[in-house]
């Protein structure tokens, strides 16, 4: 009982660190510009400047950012499920020559820092004429190492058996793959998704790298840009974040069933 | 046309075009070369070759990679070059800050949340809510908070009767704030390097807690009830059944946390503008490669550097693999 007690009191308190600069972006998103940089603070607008976020929306053009961030990030995360269900189930259930070497080589990509290969990427893109094309944005993302590994180990999880069964009603990898493993690892193809959609939203750098044309900004250069354009109009850069937070939260609201159990099953051995 | 039908005529033909090759090895090699090949082709071209790349572009000096042939020469500016060892000095202060710290924090909230049945759906979502958002829209609320003139933890401090603090733009070392001055500003992580850290915990134990609360819901109940009615303690029971239980996880966080936290990089850039930050005292290894890369050209030089991160990024790993993968307690 005591125990308990303590769990709530170091939760609840941990609760209000977190959320809080969530409350204070919100709260600052619609206060006036006096009310959010003048002294004393208050922690809510006296009169809530709901049109704020129509003045957003037309102090830059967010919408298509919005845009161009959803067609990369759908097209990522798509490709991502589908190269890493592949290449997860050839690293559990297959066996091919060379396939720790290939193993490691895959993984060994994870170590390799981006901004090494930042440059010589940068140079690969534009040789291919993709300089700020869609491709650009979305080709290079399509398959990563640690989605691979995640989905390696929800097919290890699987009993046997299931696999052996399969075999002996003639069913051959690829059917068994997309019929029987597949939905059986559900909750870990929404984990791999999320994450691959959280990645491509949220990147910056590389966006910055490959694109220089305004129509082509996704949301977090736009944000960026809108930052520095826009000098101290703290509320409108409060409100902007906001906007650019949402989607990626109500995603996260929508998966979040599925996604704690991807993590469970990461931590369950079959 | 049912979609679904014809994939599943497509694998169908596929299959038994496996089905043909004589042994089991050559099946299972076919199907695997296919199943890989989008993969690997990706990972190939945007990871391992411009890996390849780098390293050949390092080997040469001047401005965008097209200088002269220097063999081995940017390796050595590097290594007798002041601001390198000052950017891994950075990029150490920020490991050592940000994963004991996260992974100790992250802990407890996830055993926390396993010892609670009603709110834990909600503490979950929670915590969880920092790492999902993006950390440049984030950083400019930590940003607006930790204003000198405007923000609110001055204005906090001022309330509290402390002295206002520059924060993000305070290159001073923690240290000889804390000391009053007995420590020389220059030695430790800066005030505005430690902001970072804060901003990473908070940014980061969300990603850890849903991963030690998978780890701790394998655990089997009985066990830790058996050491409760053995008489151990509640710190006993952590010490001596649920961290071991948990090494694989805990191992699991280690490797990854070590590895993103050499790679970091968004977090420096989103608060402090630039990432090098006041004095240089937030230039980390990545960030001193970037402005190698894109302020200075130096494309050589910056390789070069980007060669030695992944060199000390794969060694840490190896060490890590070898020496407490070793204790790792698997059942």
């Amino acid at each position: 009982m005591r125990g308990r007690t303590l769990s709530y009191a170091i939760l609840a308190a941990g609760a209000f660190i977190t959320t809080f600069p969530f409350v204070w972006m919100i709260s600052t998103a619609f206060k006036t510009l006096p009310e959010a940089i003048s002294t004393p603070l208050v922690l809510f607008p006296r009169h809530w400047q709901w049109h704020n976020l129509l003045d957003t929306f037309k102090a830059a053009p967010f919408g298509a950012y919005f845009l161009n961030s959803f067609i990369v990030a759908v097209a990522v995360t798509a490709s991502v499920i589908a190269t890493s269900l592949m290449a997860g189930y050839a690293f559990a259930r297959l066996e091919f020559p060379a396939k720790r070497l290939i193993f490691g080589l895959v993984l060994a990509t994870m170590m390799i820092p981006f901004e090494v290969t930042l440059i010589p990427n940068f140079a690969i893109i534009y040789k291919l004429g993709w300089y700020n094309r869609y491709p650009a944005l979305i080709v290079p993302w399509c398959a990563n190492a640690f989605s691979i590994f995640l989905m390696r180990q929800a097919f290890l999880a699987l009993p046997a058996d299931y696999f052996d069964a399969a075999k002996v009603d003639g069913c051959g990898h690829l059917r068994f793959l997309i019929r029987i493993a597949a939905p059986l690892v559900k909750p870990m193809v929404v984990t791999v998704g999320l994450f691959a959609f959280l990645g491509s939203y949220n990147s910056l750098i590389w966006p910055l790298v490959v694109t220089s044309e305004d129509r082509m900004r996704v949301v977090q250069v736009g944000l960026t840009v809108f930052s520095g354009a826009e000098g101290v109009r703290l509320h409108l850069l409060m409100c902007a974040s906001t906007i650019v937070i949402l989607p990626t939260v109500a995603l996260y609201f929508a998966a979040q069933k599925y996604f704690l159990e991807g993590s469970l099953g990461a931590g369950i051995k079959g | 046309m049912n979609p679904f039908r014809i994939l599943d005529s497509a694998l169908a033909l596929l299959d038994d075009g496996l089905e043909r090759l004589r042994t089991r090895r050559t099946k299972d090699a076919a199907a695997a070369a296919f199943l890989l090949s989008p993969a690997l082709l990706i990972l190939g071209v945007f990871g391992l070759a411009p890996l390849v790349y780098a390293i050949y572009m390092s080997l040469f000096g001047g401005k965008y990679g097209m200088g002269p042939f220097v063999g081995l020469g940017n390796f050595r500016t590097a290594l007798d070059s002041e601001a390198f060892w000052d950017s891994f000095l950075v990029t150490l202060y920020y490991a050592l800050g940000t994963i004991p710290v996260t992974m100790a924090l992250s802990f407890l909230i996830a055993y926390a949340l396993f010892h609670i049945v009603r709110g834990r759906g909600f503490f979950r979502t929670v915590y969880f809510l920092p790492y999902v958002t993006s950390a440049v829209a984030a950083a400019m609320v930590w940003r607006a908070i930790l204003n000198p003139q405007y923000g609110l933890a001055n204005a906090l401090i001022e309330w509290a009767g402390g002295p206002r603090l520059e924060w993000l733009l305070e290159p001073r070392g923690v240290l000889n704030l804390l000391t009053a001055g007995h420590v020389p500003p220059d030695i430790g992580p800066s005030l505005a390097l430690c902001c970072i850290i804060l901003f990473e915990v908070w940014h980061a134990s969300g990603f850890m807690t849903v991963i030690f609360l998978a780890g701790l819901t394998a655990i089997p109940r009985e066990l830790e009830e058996a050491a409760r009615i053995d008489g151990a303690n509640a710190f006993q029971v952590i010490r001596r059944v649920v961290i071991p239980l948990l090494s694989p996880t805990i191992f699991f966080l280690a490797i990854v946390s070590v590895i993103k936290s050499f790679q970091a990089f968004n977090s420096f850039y989103a608060l402090t503008g630039n990432g090098r930050g006041p004095v240089d005292t937030t230039q980390n290894l990545t960030v001193y490669i970037y402005s190698s890369f894109y302020e200075y050209q130096r494309w050589g030089y910056g390789a070069a550097v980007a060669t030695l991160l992944c060199i000390a990024i794969v060694l840490l790993t190896v060490i890590q693999w070898r020496f407490i993968g070793r204790k790792v307690h698997y059942e």
